[in-house]
């Protein structure tokens, strides 16, 4: 087994490459063999594979009674997941899209994130909540958000967000061992569908056999000394591709991947901000009472200044996201915005 | 049973209940043939610049795309008996029944590719058609359009009126809460409206067999002390005639009935998909409702080849100039991109 706290496998381990879809199917598969009580359940997980490829072959390969599909009842099946969790299995529910949360939210936060508690440590729910969030191919406002900023505040549940294949892997099979309920948002973006703009940064090397990503470690994706960029998912290889472009300019941008929301790797922000001195926060989620406030006050709180310029934000302007690619492309976090979000904090 | 007389061409559909005149026939054939003319001109716009390969975020037309071609019977069958005055609140898979309900073409196409001259000035995207003269609107959530058309019922009433609404939802979402929820509050309260499930056998891959207890929606109408049909054979003449007969009984204030229509999703759930799941694929062509139709027309003499032709042009004529009109008119200006978040 490998346990990193990097994306980089560890040394001596094979890996092949695969898109970060795969690599999810990967953990998913190996998690399966290993213990029988995980089962895969939600919308088209079984003969489809997945709308966006996360079970892709697992039907064929664990069988219908493993693999199920169910009905357009979110509710129903998400409260199934907790009840089975609760009786010592390990299911992983799909809700196909994070924006369909409004329909079976009472289950999710009111129940799967609070029994542990509500029982005063009794009773666990170590299952895992799949979702695909984000935009970027104009799905329009009720198939674009990323919402993790709300899973976030609600307590009790923790909340990944792989932004590469190893990272899709390893947090996936840390997801299933987890004693808590783990909510992993996979973006759309980061899958390496064929169908969707194609992503270089989607397909990686991925360590073969068992690896696990602890959950609660951010990554640092490139070293840098001038800005630190904070941030997850997608916006990760925005900022990838922002800071290569910079060091051009002698610009030395640090990119920190969060990886996870709940557990924040506070450290990790205040260790790198430590070194910068500056601090850009993208966050493809909503602006306000969010992710980027959060990573903020991380810093404010232990020591403003700490800061030699203010932050700056990048995130979705308390905006649904709209349909017109004009307009959707202006609200996103996109390269451009971060670019210019970089040169404003190390000049300002 | 009706007294009207029946006209050349007419025939009593539904078992004899309900008598369709000819020109009434005719009507339901073309506004079957606008409908599916409007999805060729948007499949056809949709892959015009997809490639190379297929990248769903490209083109004139990005996004996910749900057309409605097949089921064309149900928007036919149940807007015949509307006005502009009665709501209807429909699906992901809305053309059809915004046609159907007599939504402006042009504001409608150019809704669909982004233009600010669209109904939500290219905020909303052809799964939030909103407009307030047709009183129609619908949603990207599944079964989600059913509790809202509750409200707009209850507004009618209130308002003493005899207008009603109508909420279209596929049969997966059947299976949801807010289906369910909505059903026995609009008995309960007598609402005014029809409830509408397309079955097209499919929820994305998700056989209806496979996801959905009873064999027939009409059952859970049942349970809830309300009138419910099914209509087999993707039928527009009998989905016509009880739809006419619920729409009576909302006018009469009398309370919700619910229809279920067996219909046919012609195509893939969205564009893209290439429907490896459905066993039964080669055979859905022949399928169609609308050849079938036009043979049943011909053969009662309302159709020949020239009213086809005439049909097909007329229709071709409406929806290209919409298309036009959408693609010559100006993309939103992306400095505006958060307006009209608030009134
Ligand atoms: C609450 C919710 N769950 C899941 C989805 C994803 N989804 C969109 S359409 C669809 C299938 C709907 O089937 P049906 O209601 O039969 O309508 P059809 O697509 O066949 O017209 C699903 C699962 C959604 N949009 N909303």
């Amino acid at each position: 087994m490998t346990i990193t706290d990097t994306t980089t496998p560890a040394a001596g381990a094979t890996s092949r490459r695969l898109t970060t879809a795969k690599a999810m199917v990967d953990a998913i598969a190996q998690e399966m063999e290993r213990d029988p009580s995980v089962v895969y359940l939600g919308e088209d997980v079984g003969a489809y594979g997945g709308i966006f490829s996360s079970t892709t072959g697992l039907l064929d390969r664990f069988g219908p009674d493993r693999v199920l599909d169910t009905p357009i009842s979110e509710t129903a099946f998400i409260g199934l997941g907790i009840g089975a969790a609760v009786e010592g299995m390990r299911p992983i529910v799909e809700l196909m899209f994070a924006d369909f949360m409004g329909v079976c939210l009472d289950q999710i936060y009111n129940h799967m994130a609070k029994i542990h508690f509500e029982s005063g440590g009794n009773v666990t729910v170590p299952m895992v909540l799949t979702t695909a969030v984000g935009g970027g191919y104009s799905d329009g406002a009720q198939h674009s958000q990323c919402l993790w900023g709300t899973f976030a505040h609600l307590p009790g549940m923790k909340v990944v967000v792989p932004s590469n294949p190893a990272d899709a892997k390893g947090l996936m099979t840390a997801a299933i061992r987890d004693d808590n309920p783990v909510v992993y948002m996979f973006h759309k973006g980061v899958m390496g569908l064929p169908w969707m703009a194609k992503n270089p940064r989607a397909t990686a090397a991925v360590p073969d056999g068992e690896h696990v990503v602890p959950i609660g470690k951010a990554a640092v994706a490139r070293e840098g000394s001038d800005v630190t960029v904070v941030t997850v998912s997608l916006s990760v290889h925005h900022a990838l591709d922002v800071a290569e472009k910079l060091a051009g300019e002698d610009i030395s941008v640090e990119v920190l991947d969060l990886r996870s929301l709940v557990p924040l790797d506070r450290e990790a922000i205040l260790a790198s901000v430590a070194k910068t001195g500056r601090l850009v926060v993208v966050d493809e989620d909503y602006l306000s009472f969010g992710m980027s406030g959060e990573v903020v006050a991380t810093v404010t709180d232990h020591d403003p200044t700490m800061l030699k310029a203010p932050v700056q934000r990048v995130a979705a302007p308390d905006v649904p996201i709209p349909y017109s690619h004009v307009l959707e492309y202006a609200v996103l976090p996109r390269p451009e915005r971060i670019e210019a979000a970089v040169r404003q904090a190390v000049t300002g | 049973m009706t007294t009207e007389t029946e006209s050349p061409g007419s025939v009593r559909a539904d078992s004899g209940q309900q008598h369709l005149d000819g020109a009434t026939r005719v009507g339901l054939y073309e506004t079957m043939v606008l409908c599916r003319t409007f999805e060729e001109a948007i499949l056809r716009e949709y892959h015009a610049d997809k490639g190379p390969g297929f990248d769903i975020g490209k083109g004139l037309i990005p996004g996910e795309m749900h057309l409605s071609a097949g089921q064309e019977p149900v928007a036919a069958g149940v807007c015949a008996h509307l006005t502009t005055d009665d709501a209807l609140t429909a699906t992901h898979r809305p053309h059809h029944l915004a046609i159907a309900h007599g939504m402006g073409l042009r504001a409608m196409a150019a809704e669909i590719f982004g233009r600010e001259t669209g109904l939500g000035r290219g905020r909303g995207g052809h799964m939030h058609l909103f407009d307030p003269a047709t009183h129609f609107s619908c949603s990207g959530i599944v079964a989600e359009g059913y509790p809202p058309a509750l409200g707009q019922a209850f507004a009618f009433k209130r308002q003493g009126t005899d207008r009603i609404a109508v909420a279209v939802a596929g049969e997966g979402a059947s299976n949801s809460g807010a289906f369910h929820e909505s059903i026995n509050l609009a008995a309960m309260w007598t609402l005014p409206v029809v409830f509408v499930v397309e079955d097209n056998d499919w929820a994305i891959s998700v056989p209806r067999d496979a996801a959905t207890a009873v064999k027939s929606n009409a059952t859970r109408a049942v349970a809830y002390d309300i009138p419910g049909e099914r209509i087999e054979g993707n039928d527009v003449e009998a989905t016509w005639a009880a739809a006419k007969r619920a729409v009576a009984r909302a006018r009469a204030g009398e309370g919700p009935s619910l229809i279920e229509v067996h219909t046919l999703r012609l195509w893939g759930h969205f564009e893209g998909d290439a429907q490896g799941y459905r066993p039964e694929l080669a055979e859905v062509p022949s399928y169609d409702p609308i050849p079938r139709y036009e043979q049943i027309l011909r053969a009662a003499g309302l159709l020949d080849d020239d009213a086809v032709a005439r049909a097909a042009a007329t229709a071709k004529e409406k929806v290209e100039d919409a298309v036009d009109f959408a693609k010559n008119s100006p993309l939103p200006d992306p400095a505006s991109a958060t307006s009209y978040v608030f009134a």
